[in-house]
């Protein structure tokens, strides 16, 4: 296997189209071990792995967790409930402390845009982004990547629609730039307010109307909607998002015959996407979550640097 | 005691020339200036300071720095700020009110001033808060914080949100000689935000900060100063839109004034990747055609002042995530080369620069300064424009060291500062 040279993973902009090819065909290689009766392999005997998640997550956190023990890495979970910053602590003091107790890799949730860009500098284990603030959730990408590839068989060429809030989604963020760079043609969509200015400088293209937006797709990605968690008001309400930007079944017949829907979970049933559609032969919601385990077993194993 | 400053070359911002000259101190003031050589002096008491390959410019004058004096001492104190001054080649600095307790009263200016006269180093001129506590409400006493020693009002920070009371203040601070100086934020609309808006926080993933939060209020202090006539100085002007509204307001003989900072014109937008706190500061560091445009308004004397913003931060509010830390950076030690960069690029000749670190700064507060006249103060500064130097962090004399400059070459040094003609600071020889 080729020698990977990353030490941490802060966000899709890093990776090359190689890295994303070695993480995929990585996590293909390793997505047996979750079929087995015995899902546990030794290749992470002895490594330590802390998950450190400042903001809620069930999902990210708990696929991390059993890809690591899959792997047969130790984990360690702290929140910032349980952690010394409710008492004050710097995140810099903090990291530098669990630094001293000799852990391989820190996956780290937190609800600063660069925060994991700051625990790298001052700290030598490896840091995998699990979520910054509103820039990126490289995971993410890569398990939707993946999911993409396993149905589609590649990532190049296809057109792809993410609908949703853009400017405040890291999952948004990191497809951009992994799709963009893997050769998907990308077309953001959703309500003006929604969307960031400058996106088009990331090289996708911005169709408000979402009816218009997923037309020819091969891939529909939603995006959560979540107007109670956002600090400024950008939308009247989610009785109007539903009636203007929900993915309906009706709206999905003018994407391609074999398009997959796609959505990060968890779901907003009846805002973003109908139960219809959610439920629907379309959807590959519950795949992703499958691949995400896979994925982050071929992340934790190459960063860590296993062999 | 006579000074001789010999050898060097003079440059005067007010009438524009660079010549060989000599200047003689005595009294504290400049008491001659004279061709090279002419002076002849018998007798004792002559200190004499070779300025050869130098250059002589009046003091610079910074009318915008955070002392953070009293109240935030373990950041910067008048005497630290002074020293940092000094070593810029500033002889004189106006501080902000946003201090803990606020400059809104009698007392902290007070206490200012006689921090700034045991410290014997640049001379500071503080500027009082507009509004009572800097919330926006009720106006300090303009009158009597005149009377201690105020030259100016502004609410740096906190703009007065309110268009009545910002009214009120430029029509009272009119009336008491005061210069008002806008701190031009629609914070409804910046709020969250921690850089500029454009393609570069889209790409990074950082909540960002339009132009028109600032340009819309820019606007609104520009229609009060000519609804009333009263003058307005416009504060840390970073956009393209803020400098055609200042462009067409002077167009029509408003009263306003206008400055910006060494950082807008030096960097841009793009610095921020890799989330380096020190370059967070409000305003934002905006886009490149910004850039290009306070340059241009620069040369074309939109913009009238050159002022650092220097605001110290320790480590414990700029070692933080990107969004927790807080906003601004020091300027008064690299003022002046980052000034002198327009000069090599074409934007301004040498005595124009000058002008805009001095001159019209004092100008702008009402205060003497700017000029090496015979008669006048003799604060001033012998630089040597061409010495090229990495920063570095061990040499910052500020108290705090939050500079995006760490590690940059500069060039263009002070070596000698003199104030009331005496060195208030020299570079030691390394």
């Amino acid at each position: 296997m080729r020698e990977f040279s990353h030490k941490d993973l802060l966000g899709m902009a890093d990776l090359s189209v190689e890295d994303i090819n070695l993480i995929l065909d990585t996590a293909e290689s390793l997505k047996e071990i979750s079929t087995r009766d015995i899902k546990k392999v030794p290749t992470l005997r002895g490594k330590s792995v802390v998950n450190y998640f400042f903001e809620p997550s069930t999902r990210t956190r708990t696929s991390f967790d059993i890809a690591a023990k899959r792997l047969s890495a130790d984990t360690f979970s702290l929140s910032a409930s349980g952690s010394s910053t409710v008492k004050g602590e710097t995140l810099i003091d903090t990291a530098r402390n669990l630094q001293a107790m000799n852990p391989d890799l820190i996956v780290l949730r937190h609800s600063s845009t660069g925060a994991p860009h700051l625990l790298s500098k001052e700290i030598s284990a490896g840091i995998i982004n699990a979520g910054d603030g509103i820039n990126e959730h490289p995971s993410q990408a890569l398990l939707d990547m993946f999911t993409i590839r396993e149905k589609k068989g590649r990532i190049k060429g296809l057109k792809i629609a993410i609908i949703g809030d853009i400017s405040h989604s890291r999952v948004a963020r990191s497809n951009i730039i992994g799709l963009t760079r893997m050769g998907a043609k990308v077309t953001v969509s959703g309500p003006p307010m929604m969307i960031p200015v400058g996106i088009d400088a990331l090289g996708v293209a911005v169709v408000h109307n979402p009816e218009e937006a997923v037309k020819d797709k091969d891939v529909v990605m939603l995006l959560r909607i979540q107007l109670e968690r956002q600090s400024k008001v950008l939308f009247p309400g989610l009785r109007e998002y539903a009636s203007f930007f929900g993915l309906t079944a009706k709206m999905l017949n003018r994407a391609k015959k074999d398009v997959i829907v796609m959505h990060p979970g968890p779901v907003n049933r009846g805002v973003e996407i109908t139960s219809e559609v959610a439920d629907g032969p379309y959807s590959v919601i519950l795949d992703q979550v499958t691949n995400g385990v896979a994925v982050r077993m071929a992340i934790l194993y190459l960063f860590i640097g296993g062999s | 005691m006579i000074t001789w400053i010999k050898n060097g070359v003079l440059v005067d911002p007010v009438k524009g020339i660079v010549k060989k000259a000599d200047l003689v101190i005595e009294k504290g003031k400049i008491a001659r200036i004279l061709s090279r050589g002419a002076f002849r002096h018998k007798g004792p008491r002559l200190k004499t300071i070779d300025a050869s390959n130098k250059l002589i410019i009046p003091g610079l004058i910074d009318m915008h720095v955070h002392l953070r004096e009293p109240g935030h001492e373990y950041k910067e104190t008048v005497e630290t700020g002074g020293k940092a001054g000094a070593a810029g080649g500033f002889t004189a600095l106006a501080c902000m009110p946003n201090t803990i307790p606020p400059n809104d009263c009698r007392s902290v200016t007070e206490f200012i001033l006689e921090q700034t006269r045991k410290a014997r180093l640049c001379r500071i001129y503080p500027v009082a808060a507009i509004t009572m506590g800097q919330k926006g409400e009720t106006l300090t006493e303009f009158g009597d914080l005149k009377e201690a020693g105020a030259v100016a009002v502004s609410d740096d920070g906190f703009p007065v949100k309110n268009s009545e009371i910002m009214r009120h203040a430029l029509e009272y601070a009119g009336y008491h000689g005061l210069t008002v100086i806008s701190h031009s934020e629609d914070t409804s609309l910046s709020n969250g935000g921690v850089m500029h808006e454009g393609v570069v926080s889209t790409r990074i993933g950082l909540p960002g900060i339009p132009a028109a939060s600032e340009e819309i209020m820019v606007y609104r202090d520009i229609s009060l100063a000519d609804l009333i006539g009263c003058p307005v100085h416009i504060a840390h002007v970073s956009t393209a839109g803020s400098v055609e509204l200042i462009r067409r307001a002077k167009d029509r003989h408003v009263p306003v004034t206008a400055e910006t900072a060494p950082h807008y014109f030096s960097l841009d937008h793009h610095a921020i990747i890799g989330y380096d706190t020190n370059t967070k500061m409000n305003p934002p560091l905006r886009s490149e055609k910004d850039v290009q445009a306070i340059k241009k308004g620069l040369a074309d004397g939109v913009i009238d002042v050159i002022a650092t913003d220097h605001a110290p931060h320790s480590s414990l509010e700029k070692d933080l995530e990107f969004d927790k830390a807080a906003f601004g950076i020091i300027g008064l030690e690299t003022a002046l080369p980052l000034t002198l960069n327009l000069v090599r690029e074409g934007v301004l000749k040498l005595p124009e620069a000058i002008r805009k670190l001095s001159h019209s700064a004092a100008a702008a507060l009402g205060i003497e300064g700017g000029s090496l006249v015979e008669g006048e103060n003799a604060d001033l500064a012998i630089i040597d424009p061409e010495y090229e130097y990495v920063l570095k962090e061990k040499d910052i004399l500020s108290k705090s060291k939050n500079s995006p400059f760490i590690g940059k070459t500069l060039k263009g040094r002070n070596e000698l500062t003199i104030v009331g003609g005496r060195v208030v600071w020299k570079r030691c020889r390394a």
